[in-house]
């Protein structure tokens, strides 16, 4: 992806290539957003449809004050939230702990030693692997979790950056990235055989 | 066995911390007990580096391409919102 100010500037110029070379590196994870907030697919297609044509329509007002990725997202958001209303505004209770107690012993320490996973030296860990597993790992975590999992992780947004996008607290993003993030590793940890 | 003294954290509440900690945001005594539980702890250390290894797993997940469908439909949407 070529450096933001590079890409608004051709934007602004009604470069066609440069839309959809945007489009492209941004359809799916603006989709997958909007999934988790939307009651359905089709609703969620529109809500990134209606992004893009923001996006077209806004670029001239943008005024690069945060990246590019972060104002398409809080588009994206602000659209969604506008359509969706099925957020829940408290944090769900579900699987509150980090770790399944079972793995420890009554002491709270853990049971089973813990395996080392860059001590491989296989290719275990590489990430055209495990992409697919994740994708469907991050499908079973719940909206919230997702939302903010995808922000921070997948797309690399800062927890401000996320807040804003969301329109959630840093107390309620940590709680539902901290879930999330559990969950993705005891899903890693079990389909590498252990656990 | 290593003796608990009174402040000190167990796994089980070590692994509760790790997202804090990453993010910054734990007190500065929670920070220095979680440090010191790692220190002694090599599978809290291993459980760690996991987070941190499922973090980048996560930010290399691969995006589908554009279909071409969806990239002539969205051309054509471009080319309306431009001339509108």
């Amino acid at each position: 992806m070529e450096a933001d100010a590079e890409l608004l500037g051709r934007l602004r110029a009604g470069d066609e290539e440069a839309f959809v070379m945007l489009v492209a590196r941004y359809q799916q994870p603006m989709l997958r957003l909007a999934r988790s907030m939307v009651p359905s697919q089709a609703v969620a297609e529109e809500v990134v449809q209606d992004t893009w044509m923001g996006v077209v329509r806004g670029i001239e007002r943008f005024e690069g004050r945060s990246s590019l990725k972060t104002w398409l997202f809080r588009i994206l958001g602000n659209r969604a939230r506008s359509v969706g209303a099925r957020e829940p505004r408290h944090v769900p209770m579900e699987s509150l702990h980090a770790v399944d107690p079972a793995r420890f012993d009554r002491n709270g320490q853990w049971a089973d030693p813990l395996e080392r996973w860059v001590d491989e030296s296989d290719d275990r860990l590489d990430a055209t692997i495990w992409s697919p597993i994740l994708k469907a790992a991050l499908d079973s975590l719940s909206p919230q979790q997702r939302q903010v999992v995808m922000l921070r992780d997948m797309e690399g947004l800062s927890s401000a950056e996320v807040g804003a996008v969301l329109d959630i607290s840093q107390g309620n993003q940590r709680i539902l990235l901290h879930r999330g993030r559990s969950r993705l590793r005891a899903i890693l940890e079990s389909t590498m055989g252990k656990g | 066995m290593l003796s608990l003294r009174r402040r000190d954290i167990v796994c089980q509440q070590a692994v509760e911390l790790v997202t804090d900690y990453l993010d910054g945001a734990l007190s500065r005594r929670d920070r220095r007990r979680f440090e010191n539980h790692l220190r002694a702890c090599p599978n809290c250390s291993a459980y760690l580096e996991q987070i941190k290894i499922t973090i980048e797993l996560t930010g290399s997940i691969q995006p589908e391409d554009l279909t071409p469908q969806a990239r002539t439909d969205i051309v054509e949407l471009y080319r309306r919102w431009r001339s509108e």
